[in-house]
């Protein structure tokens, strides 16, 4: 019980400090916006497997960029103020779902912006919003451990992204295959493996990260 | 060398050896598309196991050092990270060599051809945060963690990913695996031995690796 309070705690001043500053999500949405906004300037017209290739290329890089800052902002003497009071594993999972939250926003925000520029291919339209949902699930999940873990070392996000490339591309290749099923509108059962599999993972990096960050987070 | 604790070592010498020979002397079926090069199955197939197996005892380690915190453990983390990347970038070697003379092309854009080449970066990005660290303590923490964290991504990548997509491999996508009918009874009594050979050739370079990093570290200590 004291568990979940503290989670809900952290989570309620994760998004009370983003309030107050709204720097990470208007960064985030200008950026998305300046991107999808270029690809379309140098692009004009797309086929629909660049569409999809392009758009979670997009979606990836905006990923890095807003959760590279979950760690980063947290300065040394707040840590200390942590280190009395909350657990770690409350920490890193209010984290994992300030990030989650943030990150659907982003996605769905993108998607809707990326849809109105290009033109819109996609088929099944739930099956791809699904799709989405679970690209924003797993790179909150992955890349919230990978920024504590880069925020450990000095040079903070050349190594974030070294560090999330090679553990994100497995996920990255099983959305794209399962976002394209959707695109295509082929039948929905022939994707229920890609679905498995993505929760599957996804399980085992929650498992992982409020195991692991227990270890890391003091120095 | 003592008989009764290092006869490991002298097994998988004379295992590499056996096969060594065997791969070049040993009678082999005649298949099409692969004629004589099946014999780099001796040579090809036991680089990846013995680099599943060093992998394996990164991440074991890792956990060890977590827990226990001794310099040692990292020692043998590290170390068991180099070879079996050093193990892998033999494998793709030969694999590439393999796949030039059977599919065609060096790199056939096979899905266990890529999903091994970003599982070697999982590993070299394992080393750049290793160099970007310089305190001894925090560098085999942080990258301990990292390596915990990573390791079942990669298992993932190697072992399930090939098998959702077809592949050109033996064994993927409808392809017939090497055990059904490829490889004969006797070209099993070289493969057998020949990746338990190489299993433990890598894991006896990593002790003597370990050996050596940790009587550097000493010397500089002094």
């Amino acid at each position: 019980m004291a568990f979940i309070k503290e989670t809900t705690t952290l989570i309620r001043k994760e998004f009370l400090m983003e309030w107050r500053s709204k720097y990470a999500l208007n960064g985030i949405l200008i950026y998305v916006f300046a991107t999808v906004f270029i690809c379309y300037l140098s692009f004009k017209k797309i086929d629909p497997i660049t569409w999809n290739a392009l758009f979670w290329i997009i979606l990836l890089f905006t990923s890095i960029n807003a959760i590279a800052k979950s760690f980063m902002q947290e300065n040394r003497s707040r840590y200390l103020y942590y280190y009395t009071i909350v657990n770690p594993a409350a920490l890193i999972l209010s984290k994992i779902i300030y990030n989650l939250i943030l990150m659907s926003l982003i996605a769905f925000i993108c998607l809707f912006f990326y849809t109105v520029v290009f033109n819109n291919p996609i088929q099944d339209f739930a099956y791809y919003l699904l799709a989405v949902a679970l690209g924003a699930l797993s790179f909150s999940s992955m890349f919230t451990m990978v920024s504590a873990i880069a925020s450990k070392a000095n040079n903070n996000s050349t190594l974030m992204a070294i560090l999330s490339f090679p553990v994100i591309v497995p996920l990255l290749m099983l959305l794209i295959k399962l976002a394209k099923n959707a695109m295509d509108g082929i039948d929905r059962a022939s994707s229920a493996n890609e679905i498995g599999v993505l929760l599957l993972i996804n399980i085992i990096v929650f498992a992982v990260s409020l195991l692991l960050f227990p270890y890391i987070w003091r120095d | 060398m003592k008989i009764k604790s290092d006869w490991w070592k002298i097994l998988g010498v004379v295992l590499v050896l056996f096969s060594l020979f065997q791969g070049l002397m040993g009678r082999v079926p005649v298949l099409p598309i692969l004629h004589e090069t099946i014999r780099n199955i001796y040579y090809h197939v036991p680089m990846w196991f013995a680099m599943v197996i060093l992998f394996v005892f990164n991440a074991v380690y890792s956990i060890k050092y977590l827990s226990s915190g001794k310099e040692h453990h990292d020692n043998i983390a590290v170390e068991a990270a180099n070879v079996g990347l050093f193990l892998g970038v033999l494998g793709l070697l030969t694999g590439m060599l393999w796949a030039k003379y059977t599919w065609g092309e060096a790199w056939s854009n096979d899905p266990k051809q890529n999903s091994a080449a970003i599982g070697m970066l999982v590993y070299l990005a394992y080393f750049v945060l290793r160099g970007s660290l310089d305190e001894a303590q925090k560098r085999a923490k942080i990258s301990a963690v990292y390596s915990v964290f990573a390791f079942p991504v990669m298992i993932v990548l190697l072992f399930i990913l090939p098998r959702l997509t077809d592949s050109l491999h033996p064994g993927n996508g409808g392809n017939p695996g090497f055990n059904k009918y490829d490889m004969d009874n006797q070209m099993r009594m070289v493969f057998y031995p020949a990746v338990i050979g190489w299993i433990l050739i890598g894991v006896w370079v990593m002790q003597i690796r370990v050996r050596l990093l940790e009587i550097t570290n000493q010397l500089l200590e002094n």
